[in-house]
């Protein structure tokens, strides 16, 4: 049974959520946590349900009811979603709670939500959807492990129709934690940009993408999923021998991808896992990278395939995510490539439905 | 449907190892005690089920430099995992396709907690930033066991691990891997022990599954991981089969974030899939390893989801070894997974401890003394918060 994608929800830094692919695209190389441009929450939910809802719930739920709508579907045959942090603006309150107050005067709600599979969880409960229901959270390679599991469902024949997305969010105190960590770069660099940086660290991000997959092409079909493959560990040497087999093992070589979807993201230190694809044998290949536009997040790589996928529908590649001068006449298949400081590399394949 | 089971590792407050396990339970000997590693001002109004080793011991015991990062639930994680992998007799771990598939709720939540604002102040904490979330845990396990290759991490609450298994058997079964050592794992958090204090569900004595007086769950920690191989490994090289993973099922109450429904519609539903694929009838099940956490909203739903199943009158000889273990979170499913093989491995069904007072609301009785008898087919239960139900049906042929 094939995979096809019929429907795309997205929130993220940019203004995704509705409008033509690309149309509003812009880069802001001063900032090293981009905030998301938030979507018309009013229109989803009640200012009042709004309040109790984090910004993971609030975005997922927008995205997954736009993908929903997309794909014409009412009820989904499994609901599937990755996020590397969980619902940390949730679990930073209640921490900060117990720390703070030293373990007295705490209310529940805040640890409730901070499960990692909040997001899932309301969302099946607003849709009485009382299907499949996983969550992974498997830092970069969460959304992918979504992606996986919901392309077996469909393959499997367990499910016809599946809700998959990639959520994340951001906090003050992570933001923190993550500078002094060395993971976001520094604010005395004053200016981030992504391709050709020579410092380390990232630009960071959130968002939720989420998508439709279904058994069967419709109107709204994007592209067809084929593939997917994560490994926790790759060495750089051998980066490319393991992109072959996974071409080979779907018929194809280097020749046949018709662009490379990278996960670049600026930082110096692991730049070298891309450059061995950029570099050298894709070094022909059209090519687009995103996260100077998403921001680096666990599940930026499922922004990675909301762009990938509008590529492959509209034949158009928008200037502002080309990472090199390559053309081709048409795309018909994608390959996505992303890891995060060397560990969790995915390898994803869409090609034209 | 059917995945074999070839290697099982487990670390709890009963016992560091499968034997020491399995000598607990029927021994009926408990492991619910006051807290000694973390400095709670709950300390003396709750019991947890601890493993009694520091830090610093579980690090000696993995061999672990004194500059490494491992949160508590990475080490216990990895002792179970070795455990594992040794147990299936695996000598090169990445010889096949083989995969880890992890569960966690907590993740590094342990050393987050203990340097929330110290991480600013001492550079020699940093390092502790970067083992937060519960994909370290999982590369820290695949790091110990030399695995390179597949690895994820579920987190669906106290459903996680059985979510575990059931993917590893899934990716089996459609032949996407011939190897997958899957399991769970949580250490004890303050996070977790305030966390569930305010939803006043921890009894401030031992937890007393099924019972009607019951008063909450005693929060536990632990790890387990059990390794399944395709027909073909097994065969190839000739394998002993522990037991076989035979059906599964997951389904969303879709009724609260918290609480189970009245009538264990997500629970009545894991069951029923997991019957389906397993292609056996209720009757086939010889013993349920119940979630029982004995708060007074699981046992309730699950009962009755369980008499929806079975029929009142016809539910197998049944119990839960949170008693023994306290609820271990994401961990809970591995290690009954773990109780169940052995269950079935040397004909015994654990007694359900401290029941006294049969529930008003329907007629179902523990087993409360160790009951010796042919074991074919368990059933195991776990249901996490966000509605997330789980069931696995292990098999003995």
């Amino acid at each position: 049974m094939k995979t096809y994608i019929n429907g795309i929800g997205c929130v993220s830094a940019q203004q995704t959520f509705e409008g033509e692919f690309a149309a509003t695209f812009a880069t802001n190389e001063n900032l090293n946590v981009l905030p998301i441009v938030a979507p018309p929450y009013k229109d989803y939910f009640s200012p009042i349900a709004a309040r109790r809802m984090s910004k993971a719930v609030k975005n997922g739920i927008v995205a997954s009811t736009i993908a929903l709508d997309e794909a014409k579907l009412q009820m989904p045959g499994a609901i599937i979603t990755g996020t590397g942090m969980g619902c940390i603006e949730d679990s930073d309150k209640f921490l900060k709670a117990i720390i703070d107050n030293k373990e007295e005067f705490l209310t529940p709600t805040s640890f409730i939500q901070s499960t990692h599979n909040t997001v899932a969880a309301q969302i099946a409960l607003g849709l009485q959807c009382k299907a499949y229901n996983f969550t992974y959270v498997n830092a970069a390679v969460s959304f992918e492990s979504a992606l996986l599991d919901g392309k077996l469902q469909i393959e499997e024949g367990e499910a016809n129709s599946v809700l998959i997305g990639g959520i994340e969010e951001m906090t003050d105190y992570t933001a923190s934690l993550f500078k002094l960590a060395g993971f976001i770069k520094k604010d005395e660099e004053g200016t981030f940009p992504m391709l050709g940086s020579k410092t380390s660290g990232t630009v960071f991000g959130e968002g939720a993408a989420f998508f439709v997959l279904e058994n069967q092409k419709s109107d709204s079909t994007y592209a067809e999923v084929k593939d997917v493959e994560i490994n926790n560990e790759i060495a750089a040497e051998i980066l490319q021998l393991k992109v072959f087999d996974f071409l080979a093992a779907n018929n194809l070589t280097v020749a046949d991808i018709d662009l490379l979807v990278t996960g670049i993201n600026g930082d110096a230190h692991f730049s070298n896992y891309y450059e061995e694809l950029t570099q050298k044998q894709f070094a022909g290949t059209p090519q687009v990278y995103y996260k100077h536009l998403s921001g680096e997040y666990n599940t930026a790589s499922a922004f990675g395939l909301y762009v990938g996928a509008n590529i492959i529908r509209s034949q158009q590649i928008p200037g502002i995510l080309k990472s090199n001068d390559q053309s081709r006449p048409a795309y018909k298949n994608i390959l996505l490539y992303n890891q995060y400081r060397g560990l969790d590399h995915s390898f994803t394949l869409i090609s034209q439905a | 449907m059917r995945v074999a089971i070839t290697g099982m590792g487990i670390i709890s407050a009963i016992g560091n190892s499968v034997e020491e396990n399995f000598d607990a339970l029927v021994s009926g000997r408990k492991a619910i005690t006051d807290i000694a590693n973390i400095p709670t001002v709950h300390a003396n109004v709750i019991k947890v089920g601890e493993i009694k080793k520091t830090n610093d011991e579980l690090a000696t015991e993995l061999g672990l430099s004194a500059d490494n990062n491992y949160s508590r639930t990475a080490m216990l994680g990895a002792i179970a995992a070795k455990q594992a992998v040794e147990n299936a007799g695996i000598s090169d771990i990445n010889q096949y396709k083989t995969g880890l598939i992890s569960a966690t709720s907590v993740g590094g939540m342990d050393t987050t907690e203990k340097h929330y604002y110290d991480y600013f102040n001492d550079e020699n904490l940093v390092k502790y930033i970067a083992a937060h979330d519960g994909g370290d845990v999982a590369q820290k396990i695949a790091e110990t066991i030399g695995l390179k290759g597949f690895v994820t991490t579920i987190s669906t609450a106290c459903s996680s691990a059985a979510n575990a298994i059931m993917l590893g058997a899934r990716l089996i079964n459609a032949g996407k891997l011939d190897r997958v050592v899957v399991g769970g794992t949580d250490a004890l958090a303050k996070f977790t022990i305030n966390g569930f204090k305010t939803l006043m569900i921890l009894t401030d004595g031992y937890n007393t599954p099924f019972d009607d007086n019951r008063k909450g769950l005693n929060l536990g920690e632990a790890a387990a991981f059990l390794v399944l191989e395709s027909d073909k490994v097994v065969k190839e090289q000739n394998k002993k089969v522990l037991a076989y993973v035979s059906g599964f099922g997951n389904a969303n109450d879709a009724f609260h974030q918290t609480a189970s429904s009245e009538n264990g519609e997500g629970a009545f539903l894991a069951m029923e899939k997991a019957f389906k694929l397993a292609n056996l009838k209720p009757s086939d099940i010889d013993y349920i390893n119940m979630h029982g956490t004995a708060t007074p909203n699981n046992d309730l739903s699950e009962g009755r989801a369980v008499i929806r199943i079975f029929g009142e009158e016809n539910v197998p000889d049944f119990s839960s070894t949170k008693a023994f273990t306290g609820h271990t979170l994401a961990a809970a499913a591995a290690i009954e997974a773990v109780y169940s093989v052995l269950a079935m491995q040397n004909g015994v069904v654990y007694p359900n401890l401290n029941f006294e007072t049969p529930m008003q609301e329907f007629h179902l009785i523990p087993q409360t003394e160790i009951k010796h008898k042919k074991i074919e087919h368990v059933l195991s239960n776990s249901f996490g918060f966000g509605g997330n139900c789980s069931t696995v049906i292990f098999s003995k042929n």
